[in-house]
């Protein structure tokens, strides 16, 4: 038996029949005729007369026979889909990662100036603590928070360096699940198409608050409130710091106020995603306004951070966790904690990202030659908002009031285009985007504005 | 939640009357990293610091390979690279180099196209992401693991959903491998059930299965239709040649069964940081691997979406290129030829004061550790008296010896032998 098991790719029949066991017991032969399938490498028996499968009586039959295909992801799947097609007029308006007028990734100047600078330095590749680089987690904390809030000076955050954006939202979602069992996440309808798996593979009961409406193309604010006042007491309320993604709106600073109210009446824990700081407005200090409030009143928070867009680090996956507490010493519990969670998931994090965001951030120079290619980057977005809206007001006769494109902050535009008509923008006009209508406006070039618009117009009117 | 607290005030002081955090406890220190942590702190120039699992040169420094700094120029002067997402799967190029650098070009999974590989976060991350595959898509949720083994691997396995039980590996009597032990307990293992391997040197024991072992170890691995999933995070560290390290991971793939390998880049590359790993599943054909793959990426995706760049593209970089491929084999050849030399020196240092016992063992284990078979008083004895860092198991870490340090190390375990417990 034991040379049959050595080549089992080329064995005979008989060999491994008589006594080969597998995890499903020992074979039954009955009326079975064997056939080798060279394709798949195994033997398959054929039974008539045991009804089902001949699977189960196959000799190296996979383990993972079973295991099915699972759809692309929603989002990147886009971009792949947009790789495949060979069509000239093709356009990605997928994924939100920055583009040039040229549509091309853009790799900021700050960015390479700091790569030089650590290859000159020639620093060492150890492993990083399990909170991750030291340098990165200060500058991080105060570029969220102001160097002078309190939060830092009273030594109340637990900033814990994570793999960007999901990274972050992922710790904080393991340390939800075990530290507050049964407690839920509110998550805006919509949001990220990402945050629901997150919170599934964390094992997070979550629902939704109303945000989006669809009438006015803005912010359903008064079923938002209300969905988070009925929600249980001490729920987590997932709110997106500035730029909404994906739609684009955003509360205004009396609106914030007045979420705040309710959280704090209803002792919910505000969990903030900030993953567009300095992208929306184009200032890093006015997008972290939200967080600020919050924190100025003294209440308990999370903020999963990113710097994949603002700093262009997409790849590298950097970002943090932070949580403020009520003391130092929760701070220094919870961080610890974090820690444990980190650990049996990737052990300590990626140091490359950490010390870029530490050498720009952390640098006066850089810092300021940075906040100059924010603005840039927003500027470009804000410019081709504006020549969109003008080509679809420009050629649309219907009347339809498209404002909400100006209206909308940040990097994306929800367009209210349904399933049927985003997939016509796709089919007819090779315009790549995710199924829920929204545009990545970061992928999109004046040039290409009027074929947008177009593209909008066809799809909106002609499709239903 | 205090159902009393809910007046809303905007001053912090009472705000901070009650925290939603009261109820979370400090989590001890991480054992391994508690011990270079007590090191730091001991103003003693005699210390050393035996806990670290990071190479060392012969002065004590941590390194960075020629052949990485090279790479790493070359990436930052392309000016065509970009930092745009990595698909979920990671660096592709990086994905087959790895697959062919463990199963070696020729092998007939990787031409029968039957494997997936996906870049992961070293050797933890791509552990964590094989359990979560298991533990969401095969039958049998129960993964042995040896006794001892790499502290977090019962962790990592937890977490990810799996039931961890372990067989019998390291025979203290010995100070080898329980090869009859591990033989029966593997035997009684249901069937199927996932089998955790480490390909080379063994952490923390440093006592590897031979040849013939690991020949008896795959056959009753096969005939019970258990899972393996190889560790393997040492190629090319253990004895200095990458072919002969991943030897165990070879013969079992070129069975035609099935597999899970979990690699890490940390150590052979030197790229500790940049966390820089792959997990490979050997699948019976190619269209399962093509199954099994999208399923990754639905583990990955709410993780961390993708991997990151840096790392897997020095990797990548090196292992395409002829001469930075033979370079870097010489660097990690006169790595693993240093270690190598500690452990003889060590031995003959004990050998030539008459330290009772038998110390052949330092020389029999392989990779960068020896488990010295000093019990935890006997280290808290070194530690106290002599100023040596090591974990409490007896693990000694080679890479942080030096020709230096190596008389003060033999005078610490003298003493340690001869007066305590």
């Amino acid at each position: 038996m034991a040379s049959a098991m050595l080549s089992l790719a080329s064995v005979s029949p008989s060999a491994s029949l008589s006594t080969h066991e597998t995890p499903k017991g020992k074979l039954k032969l009955g009326s079975t005729s064997w056939s080798l399938n060279k394709e798949r490498n195994c033997l398959f028996a054929k039974t008539e007369s045991f009804g089902r499968v001949s699977m189960v009586a196959a000799v190296n039959v996979s383990k993972f026979e079973g295991v099915t295909m699972a759809p692309p992801d929603p989002i990147l799947g886009v971009s792949e889909a947009f790789k495949a097609s060979t069509n000239e007029s093709k356009l990605n308006l997928g994924v939100g990662a920055y583009r040039t007028e040229d549509l091309q990734p853009y790799v900021l100047d700050v960015v390479k100036k700091a790569e030089n600078l650590m290859i000159e330095r020639g620093e060492n590749k150890e492993y990083l603590p399990i909170e991750g680089l030291a340098a990165f987690n200060k500058v991080t904390a105060e570029l969220l928070f102001g160097a002078d809030n309190p939060v830092i000076k009273q030594q109340r955050l637990a900033t814990v360096q994570g793999l960007s954006g999901t990274g972050s939202l992922r710790l904080a979602g393991a340390f939800i699940e075990r530290y507050f069992p049964g407690a839920k996440v509110l998550i805006s309808s919509p949001t990220w198409g990402n945050h629901k798996n997150i919170f599934n593979d964390s094992r997070v009961p979550w629902s939704e608050y109303r945000y989006y409406d669809p009438k006015t193309v803005g912010l359903d604010f008064e079923g938002m409130i209300a969905d988070i006042k009925a929600a249980p007491e001490g729920s987590f309320v997932l709110l997106h710091g500035c730029a909404h993604n994906p739609t684009g709106i955003d509360p205004t600073p009396e609106q914030w106020e007045k979420i705040a109210d309710v959280i704090q009446e209803k002792n919910h824990i505000p969990f903030f995603d900030v993953a567009y700081q300095g992208f929306a407005s184009g200032s890093l200090d006015t997008d972290a306004a939200s967080v600020r409030l919050f924190a100025a009143r003294g209440l308990e928070l999370l903020v999963a951070q990113s710097y994949s867009k603002n700093l262009g680090l997409y790849a590298e996956r950097i970002g943090a966790i932070n949580v403020v507490c009520a003391s130092s010493d929760a701070a220094t519990r919870v961080k610890s904690q974090l820690k444990r969670i980190a650990r049996p998931m990737y052990s300590n994090p990626p140091i490359h990202g950490a010390r870029i965001v530490a050498n720009v951030v952390g640098d006066p120079a850089l810092f300021n030659e940075w906040k100059a290619e924010m603005e840039m980057m927003a500027g470009r977005i804000k410019g081709v908002r504006q020549k969109l809206y003008d080509s679809l007001t420009a050629t649309d006769k219907s009347g339809k009031d498209w404002s909400f494109i100006l209206k909308q902050i940040g990097m994306f535009s929800f367009t209210g285009l349904n399933k049927a008509q985003t997939e016509n923008m796709t089919n007819k006009w090779h315009v790549y985007m995710t199924k829920d209508g929204r545009i990545s406006l970061a992928g999109l070039s004046l040039a290409k504005c009027e074929y947008l618009s177009d593209a909008i117009i066809d799809s909106y009117h002609n499709v239903s | 939640m205090d159902a009393h607290n809910n007046s809303i005030s905007a001053s912090p002081a009472s705000a901070h009357a009650n925290s939603v955090f009261a109820h979370v406890v400090r989590a001890p220190e991480d054992p391994i990293l508690g011990v270079t942590v007590a090191y730091n702190k001991d103003p003693s120039p005699l210390k050393l610091n035996l806990g670290v699992g990071a190479y060392r040169t012969e002065e004590g420094k941590p390194l960075v390979l020629n052949v990485v700094r090279k790479a790493e120029q070359l990436l930052v002067n392309d000016m065509s690279r970009v930092k745009e997402y990595l698909p979920i799967v990671g660096l592709a190029d990086f994905n087959k180099l790895s697959a062919k650098l463990i199963l070696g070009a020729d092998s007939p999974a990787i031409q029968e196209n039957r494997i997936t590989t996906v870049q992961c976060l070293s050797g933890t991350g791509s552990l964590r992401v094989g359990g979560e595959f298991l533990a969401r898509h095969y039958h049998e949720r129960t993964i042995y693991i040896p006794l001892p083994t790499w502290g977090n691997h019962t962790k990592v396995f937890t977490l990810a959903g799996l039931t961890v039980k372990s067989y019998r590996y390291y025979d203290p009597a010995t100070r080898g491998l329980n090869f009859q032990g591990l033989l029966e307990d593997l035997s009684s293992a249901p069937a199927g059930a996932i089998v955790l391997l480490h390909a080379c040197a063994h952490n923390p024991t440093g006592v590897d299965p031979t040849l013939e072992q690991w020949e008896q170890i795959r056959q009753l691995v096969r005939s019970r239709g258990l899972l393996p999933f190889f560790d393997s995070a040492y190629q090319g560290f253990a004895s200095g040649s990458l072919d002969g390290d991943a030897q165990s991971v070879r013969r079992f793939a070129a069975d035609g069964g099935e597999c899970l390998i979990a690699q890490s880049y940390a150590k052979n590359m030197g790229l500790y940081g940049e966390r820089v790993g792959a997990l490979s599943i050997v699948c019976k054909n190619a269209d399962v691997a093509s199954k099994v793959e999208s399923q990754l990426k639905l583990v990955i995706r709410p993780m961390y979406s993708n991997p990151p760049i840096h790392g897997a593209s020095i990797v990548a970089t090196i292992l395409k290129d002829r001469d930075l491929f033979n370079e870097w084999t010489v660097e990690l050849k006169a790595m693993a030829d240093r270690i190598i030399s500690m452990r003889h020196q060590l031995f003959e240092s004990l050998r030539a004061k008459g330290t009772p016992g038998d110390w052949s063992h330092i020389i029999k284990q392989i990779g960068m550790f020896t488990f010295t078979g000093l019990n935890s008083e006997q280290v808290a004895f070194m530690t106290k008296e002599y100023h040596i860092y090591m974990t409490s198991d007896g693990r000694i870490s080679m890479a942080g010896l030096s020709s230096r340090t190596v008389p003060h190390l033999t005078e610490a375990i003298h003493a340690a032998v001869t007066r305590a417990a």
